[in-house]
C-alpha cells in the first residue's frame, strides 16, 4: 500500500466513516458563533468601559462644588476603580480558569453552555478592548477635545463623535489582533464540554487513533479564518484612511 | 460684555496668572501680546474656561461663568475660539466640520446648517473644498475654515489664540485678512498674537501681559509709540 493510499484511508476514517464530517461541521459552527458573539460583546463593553474611564479622567480635572456633584464625583471615582480592578483581574487570571468559574460557579446550572462561553469570552475580551481603545483615545490630540468643547458641544458628544472615531482608527490594528486572539482562544471551550473545532478533532481522534489528519485539518481551518479576518480588517483600514493625506 | 475680576490660575503650584482685572466691551478688539510663558494664552483660554481659573471671577453677558452652577456649554456657544493648531476634525469633511456643532446642538437643521456653511465657505472662497478632508488643505485654508467653523455658531465674541503662529509666512496674510474683515464688521474679539503690525492696525486696545499680570494697557498708537513699562519697552525693542 503506497503513501497515497494511506492518506486516503486516513481521510476516509477521519471524515467519511460514521459521517464524522458532521462533528467537524458542528465544531466549526460553534467556533464561529462563539467568536463572533464574543467579539461583538467585547467591542460593546470594551468601548463603554474605555469611554467611562476616559470620561472620569475628564471629570477629575474639575473640582466638584455642589453637594450633588460631589456625590456624583465620588460615585464616578468608585466606578472607575471597579473598572480598573475588573481589567486587572481579567488580565491576571488565565482565560481557562475564568471560563471554568463562569461555567461552574457564576452561571452554574445554566443549560446552554455556548451562551456561557460567549459571556465568559466576551467579558474577557472587553477588558483587553477597553485598554486598546483607551490607548487609541490617548493618541488623539488633546486639541480635538478642546475644539469640540469650545464649540459648546458636551463632553459625552465630543468623545462619541470626535474622539472615538479617530481613536478607533488608530486602534484598529490592535483590535484586529484582539479579534484573532478571541478566535484562537475559543479552542479552550472544550473544557466545559462545548464541541468546537478543537473538541471535534479530539472526539474524532479518540475514535480513529489517527492524530495527524484531524489536527492538521483544524489548524488549516483556524489559519484560513484568521486570514479572512485580517483581510476584512485591512479593507476597513483602507476605507478609514480616506481622511489621510495622499 | 466680559468682565474679568482678579483672575488667577495655577498649574500644580506654578503661578501663571496672578490676578488679572479687565473689562472687554462690545465691539472692542483686544490684542494681547507678551513674551512666551507670560500667561497670555492661559488668560485667553480662561475666558471660555478651557482652563479652569483657580481664583477670581469672569462675568459674561451679566452672568458669572466661573460659578459652578453656570452652564459652560451655553456660554461656549456664544464664544468662538480659534486655535494655533487649527484643530479641525480630520475624520470629517470641511462641510461636516462646520455643521457638526450647530446640528448636534440642534441650533439649526441639517439643511440650514449646510446652507449657512456653504455661504460662509463662499465668502472665504473655499466653496469647492466643502467635500474635502482637512489634511488635503494648506495651513492657511485650514485656519480660515477653523474661523468659519467658529462663526457658524454666530458667536458674540471670537477668541484667537495665536492664529497665525503655526502658518508658513506666505499664508499669514490670508488669515489676517479674514480676521480684519470680521473686525471691520464689528465682531468683538480677543486676539493673542505676535503680529505687531496687525495688532497695531486692528486692535482698539493692546494689552501687554507679563508675569501673569497686565503690565500695560493702551490704544495702539500710545502703546507702540510711548510704551511706559520698562519690560514692555525691552520686549518691543526685541520684536519690532
Amino acid at each position: 500500500m503506497g503513501w497515497m493510499d494511506e492518506i486516503k484511508a486516513e481521510f476516509v476514517k477521519t471524515f467519511i466513516r460514521d459521517d464524522r464530517y458532521k462533528v467537524f461541521l458542528t465544531g466549526f459552527e460553534n467556533t464561529i458563533l462563539i467568536t463572533l458573539v464574543s467579539i461583538v460583546v467585547g467591542l460593546i463593553f470594551g468601548i463603554v468601559i474605555a469611554m467611562l474611564r476616559y470620561g472620569y479622567v475628564q471629570v477629575k480635572k474639575r473640582k466638584p462644588v455642589t453637594a450633588v456633584k460631589k456625590a456624583g464625583y465620588v460615585l464616578y471615582f468608585i466606578i472607575d476603580k471597579i473598572l480598573a480592578l475588573y481589567v486587572a483581574v481579567v488580565r491576571g487570571v488565565p482565560l481557562v480558569v475564568q471560563l471554568l468559574i463562569m461555567a461552574f460557579v457564576i452561571m452554574a446550572g445554566f443549560p446552554n453552555k455556548i451562551v456561557v462561553c460567549c459571556i465568559a469570552m466576551g467579558l474577557n475580551s472587553a477588558a483587553y478592548v477597553s485598554e486598546v481603545v483607551r490607548g487609541g483615545i490617548n493618541s488623539v490630540d488633546a486639541g480635538q477635545m478642546e475644539a469640540g468643547r469650545s464649540l459648546g458641544v458636551g463632553a459625552f458628544d465630543t468623545i462619541l463623535y470626535i474622539i472615538l472615531p479617530q481613536a478607533f482608527k488608530s486602534a484598529l490594528p490592535a483590535l484586529c489582533n484582539e479579534g484573532i486572539a478571541v478566535l484562537k482562544e475559543t479552542s479552550i471551550v472544550g473544557y466545559i464540554a462545548v464541541v468546537d473545532l478543537t473538541r471535534a478533532s479530539d472526539l474524532v481522534r479518540s475514535r480513529t487513533m489517527a492524530p495527524m489528519m484531524p489536527l492538521f485539518f483544524i489548524a488549516a481551518v483556524y489559519f484560513a479564518c484568521v486570514m479572512i479576518l485580517s483581510f476584512g480588517v485591512s479593507f476597513l483600514e483602507r476605507r478609514l484612511k480616506q481622511g489621510d493625506r495622499g | 460684555m466680559i468682565e474679568v475680576k482678579g483672575l488667577k490660575k495655577e498649574f500644580n503650584g506654578l503661578k501663571v496668572l496672578n490676578g488679572i482685572n479687565y473689562t472687554i466691551n462690545q465691539g472692542e478688539k483686544i490684542v494681547v501680546i507678551g513674551p512666551s510663558g507670560s500667561g497670555k494664552s492661559t488668560f485667553l483660554r480662561c475666558l471660555n474656561l478651557l482652563e479652569e481659573p483657580t481664583g477670581g471671577e469672569i462675568w459674561f453677558d451679566g452672568t458669572n461663568i466661573t460659578d459652578p452652577q453656570n452652564d459652560i456649554n451655553k456660554m461656549r456657544q456664544k464664544m468662538g475660539m480659534v486655535f494655533q493648531h487649527f484643530n479641525l476634525f480630520p475624520h470629517m469633511t470641511v462641510l461636516d466640520n462646520i455643521t457638526f456643532a450647530p446640528v448636534r446642538l440642534k441650533m439649526q437643521t441639517k439643511a440650514e446648517a449646510k446652507e449657512n456653511a456653504l455661504r460662509l465657505l463662499r465668502r472665504i472662497g473655499l466653496e469647492d473644498k466643502a467635500d474635502e478632508y482637512p489634511n488635503r488643505l494648506s495651513g492657511g485654508q485650514k485656519q480660515r475654515i477653523a474661523i468659519v467653523r467658529a462663526l457658524a455658531m454666530n458667536p458674540e465674541v471670537m477668541l484667537f489664540d495665536e492664529p497665525t503662529s503655526a502658518l508658513d509666512p506666505e499664508m499669514v496674510g490670508e488669515v489676517l485678512d479674514l480676521i480684519r474683515e470680521l473686525a471691520d464688521e464689528g465682531m468683538t474679539m480677543v486676539i493673542v498674537t505676535h503680529e505687531m503690525g496687525f495688532a497695531r492696525e486692528v486692535g482698539t486696545k493692546i494689552l501687554f501681559v507679563d508675569e501673569g499680570l497686565i503690565k500695560e494697557e493702551n490704544t495702539p498708537e500710545e502703546f507702540f509709540s510711548h510704551p511706559r513699562n520698562e519690560r514692555l519697552r525691552e520686549f518691543l525693542s526685541k520684536v519690532l
